[in-house]
């Protein structure tokens, strides 16, 4: 079991409940899309997963071990084996896009390659091969303030393919990306996964995307997991149900009027 | 599938020079500053210091000595004060003098003097610069030989040094706010005075209370480090006592400058607040 | 405008002014008095005309460069340990860390640079080695609190990304926070060079080289033609570091 969460509850310390009551176990080399509403409690999830929080109930297993009975040391190199796309890419905007790539591997070399990267980019091949999966080979030594949304993104993933993990846990990789590029970009996930044989995660605004690329789709909302099926299996009410916002108005459609014909007379 | 060649670091060699200029400066830097930060761990010079620092318990605080101790300070806070006061004399007609902001030449270029307009004030921003530049010790250090130790010395130094910061913000100053009070004053043929009193002092007047406060507090650091050369005040008895090898003595004095600095800094926030 | 207070409290700081020179027992009229103004001409006079002989320039040039280095190597040495002691004081190694480096950082910065050179004379001996050891010091504490202020206020979340995908935290801070931070650290560095250059020269008063001691010697034996070099060197000197920091700082800081 790549990951095995029972009875997990995560509380913010301001005493909001994020998530509650989770049962999860997915298999290694599966591809797990994860849809809801916004504010349901997908960041924080993934965010569970990619061992940033520590869960507030329950018991929670990562790549066949608990984190937290972990020591710190062992942990580090736990989370060297999961790689998370921001959502939001955590890139310094000075920084040269073929250091942020490089940067996934950090959690592997020694220290002393680390800093000689910063002088000098040690692996200019590999972060430009990351790149050039995403189309965005050309932009190799632009500095991260230079992109627009969707290239940063963009970069973020390559990152993470340099990382090459067992674990992706993908945060709405996609949502500053017009639908073509999007479906793209997902399609070289999905492709990453299958040639690694790896476990693919990523939580979606779009639910066709969704539906597209993922065989097994989990539905999230006020923090349960609603549902947990395949793809195909998927139907309209559930997706309702899952999205339903009693807040939201429909705004009223006024009656239409009668039509009168009017003749005037003369 | 076409193997695309590894594009070049553009970086690279900018980097790799920077690197070697910076190696090549770093050598003679060393051997020209003799640095050996060894000197600090070493046995008998840490012992030296040792028993320096050993001497500074307890602090001095016999009666006599406190009287002294009050009296240099005020000094110190005269000579900070009566200097500042002199630089301003200096600082405000050189400042108009300086700036921009009261070119006639400048009212039909869009700002901008012509050129002789520009190259007559050149003598004024120069000297303003160079009385900026020499170090204020310095300066004590010379008014000590021209007019005798005590805090004559330290006042004028004060003076010329602050007169020279004073003018250069100042005309900064006004340069900055907005011109077009005083330039219309001067285009309907106020004289230049006249404009700056009701074209640019209204606007510039907190900033440049905020600086000159500020300056002040500055002063006050400078006059007992200008003591030490012999200028009056705090400096001239750390030195004294210093020489004397007085520990106790050394204590009290460095504890009131931390004092008068922390009631200084907190002065000026007043002032600041209460006066912009 | 709180009109009535105000215009008390200008009254007051003209009364403090007057109280100043009076107190002083500074004679201006004797002090700008005919008499007093000759002798300072006279004074001022010996310095009109510079000794530029090959050998005095020799040693003044050499002079300068040991001033040079002495600022140069103080403030980098200063912008290092500045840097050590910022990381802590920043808050990221926990409370009691905190309150060390931020009670080492003022105790370094309060203590005057010249006080510093009289400490390091003591421990080093005479020389440029005094001095910049002082200006390390005391600029270690300045840098060092502006340093951590900048590292309080910048953004943490890069260098918590790095953290998450297994990176150690040297790593995490050299990839994601210093790449955001530096050309602040390096204004302030360079800015601090400005200052330190006036320094250096006037270190060498207490026996801690370069062109100050230079002028301190030659001021006590009466030699003004040789002092008046000195000080030309000295103002070239601080003219030329301004201009490199200006020129550092708008080419690396401001992008």
């Amino acid at each position: 079991m790549t990951l095995n969460l029972s009875g997990v509850g995560l509380t913010h310390a301001n005493g909001q409940v994020a998530l509650s009551d989770i049962e999860l176990q997915i298999a290694p080399g599966e591809r797990v899309a994860i849809i809801g509403p916004s504010g349901a409690g997908k960041t924080s999830l993934l965010r569970l997963l990619a061992t940033a929080q520590q869960p507030s109930a329950g018991r929670i297993e990562v790549l066949g071990a608990d984190p937290w009975r972990l020591s710190a040391a062992a942990r580090q190199r736990l989370r060297a084996r999961i790689g998370l796309i921001h959502q939001a890419p955590p890139l310094p905007p000075r920084q040269r896009v073929v250091t942020a790539v490089l940067a996934g591997k950090l959690g592997r070399w020694s220290l002393g390659r680390s800093l000689l990267n910063l002088l000098h980019p040690l692996d200019t091949a590999g972060a430009a091969a990351a790149l050039a999966r995403l189309d965005l080979a050309e932009k190799l030594f632009e500095h991260c303030d230079q992109l627009s949304g969707g290239q940063l993104q963009r970069v973020g993933i390559a990152r993470v393919l340099y990382q090459e993990p067992e674990l992706i846990l993908a945060d709405e990789p996609v949502s500053a990306m017009d639908p073509v590029l999007a479906g793209h970009t997902l399609g070289v996930l999905s492709e990453e996964a299958g040639r690694r044989g790896i476990t693919l995660l990523a939580s979606l605004h779009a639910v066709d995307l969704a539906l597209a690329h993922f065989p097994r789709i989990l539905g999230v909302r006020a923090g349960r997991l609603v549902f947990d099926r395949p793809a195909a299996a998927l139907t309209r009410a559930e997706l309702d149900a899952l999205y339903a916002n009693e807040q939201l108005q429909q705004p009223a459609t006024p009656p239409a009027a009668p039509y009168v014909l009017h003749i005037p007379r003369c | 599938m076409l193997t695309l060649a590894v594009p070049r670091d553009p970086a690279a060699l900018p980097r790799l020079l920077l690197t070697a200029l910076a190696l090549a400066l770093l050598w003679p830097g060393l051997s020209l500053s003799e640095l050996d930060l060894g000197v600090l761990l070493h046995g008998d010079s840490a012992a030296t210091m040792g028993n320096f620092v050993a001497a500074f318990w307890p602090p001095e605080h016999g009666r006599e000595f406190l009287d002294l101790l009050g009296r240099a300070t005020l000094e110190t806070l005269a000579i900070a004060t009566a200097g500042m006061s002199l630089a301003l004399l200096v600082a405000l007609p050189a400042a108009l003098l300086a700036s921009r902001a009261l070119s006639l030449s400048a009212l039909h270029r869009g700002g901008r003097p012509a050129w002789w307009g520009a190259l007559l004030r050149w003598p004024v921003r120069g000297l303003l610069i160079v009385l900026r530049s020499v170090p204020e010790i310095v300066w004590a250090l010379l008014f000590v030989r021209a007019v005798g130790l005590g805090p004559s010395a330290g006042v004028l130094a004060i003076a010329i040094t602050y007169a020279g910061m004073l003018g250069k913000v100042y005309a900064e100053i006004f340069e900055s706010v907005d011109p077009r009070p005083a330039r219309a004053l001067l285009g309907s043929g106020s004289p230049r005075l006249v404009a700056f009193l009701y074209g640019i002092l209204p606007n510039a007047a907190a900033e440049m209370l905020s600086y000159t406060v500020y300056r002040w507090e500055c002063a006050i650091r400078a006059s007992v480090v200008m003591g030490f050369v012999g200028a009056g005040g705090l400096g001239q008895q750390i030195d004294l006592s210093m020489r004397m090898f007085a520990g106790g003595e050394v204590a009290s004095m460095l504890l009131t400058f931390f004092l008068l600095v922390l009631l200084a800094d907190q002065l000026s926030r007043l002032l600041r607040g209460r006066l912009t | 405008m709180r009109r009535p207070g105000n215009a008390l409290l200008l009254l007051g700081l003209l009364a403090a002014v007057a109280a100043s020179f009076i107190w002083l027992e500074i004679d201006l009229g004797a002090l700008f008095g005919a008499d007093s103004l000759r002798q300072m001409g006279d004074y001022a006079g010996g310095f009109l005309s510079p000794d530029l002989s090959a050998a005095h320039l020799q040693a003044t040039g050499r002079g300068a460069l040991e001033t040079l280095a002495m600022s140069a190597i103080g403030t980098l040495l200063a912008a290092g340990l500045g840097l050590l002691l910022a990381l802590p004081a920043s808050g990221r190694c926990g409370l009691l860390a905190t309150s060390v480096a931020r009670l080492l950082l003022n105790a370094l910065r309060a203590i005057p640079e010249l006080v510093w050179a009289a400490l390091m004379v003591l421990a080093a001996g005479l020389g440029p080695n005094a001095g910049t050891l002082a200006l390390a010091l005391h600029t270690a504490g300045v840098l060092g609190r502006l340093f951590a202020e900048a590292l309080e206020n910048t953004p943490g979340e890069p260098a918590e990304a790095v953290r998450l995908a297994g990176g150690g935290r040297i790593a995490a801070f050299c990839y994601g926070t210093l790449p955001g931070v530096w050309p602040q650290l390096l204004a302030y560095t360079l800015y601090r060079w400005e200052n330190n250059i006036r320094m250096a020269s006037v270190l060498g008063f207490v026996g801690a080289g370069g062109l100050g001691q230079m002028l301190y010697l030659s001021l006590s034996l009466f030699q003004e033609a040789q002092a008046s070099t000195v000080i030309l060197a000295m103002l070239l000197l601080v003219l030329g570091v301004d201009a490199l920091s200006g020129w550092g700082r708008q080419r690396w800081v401001s992008a």
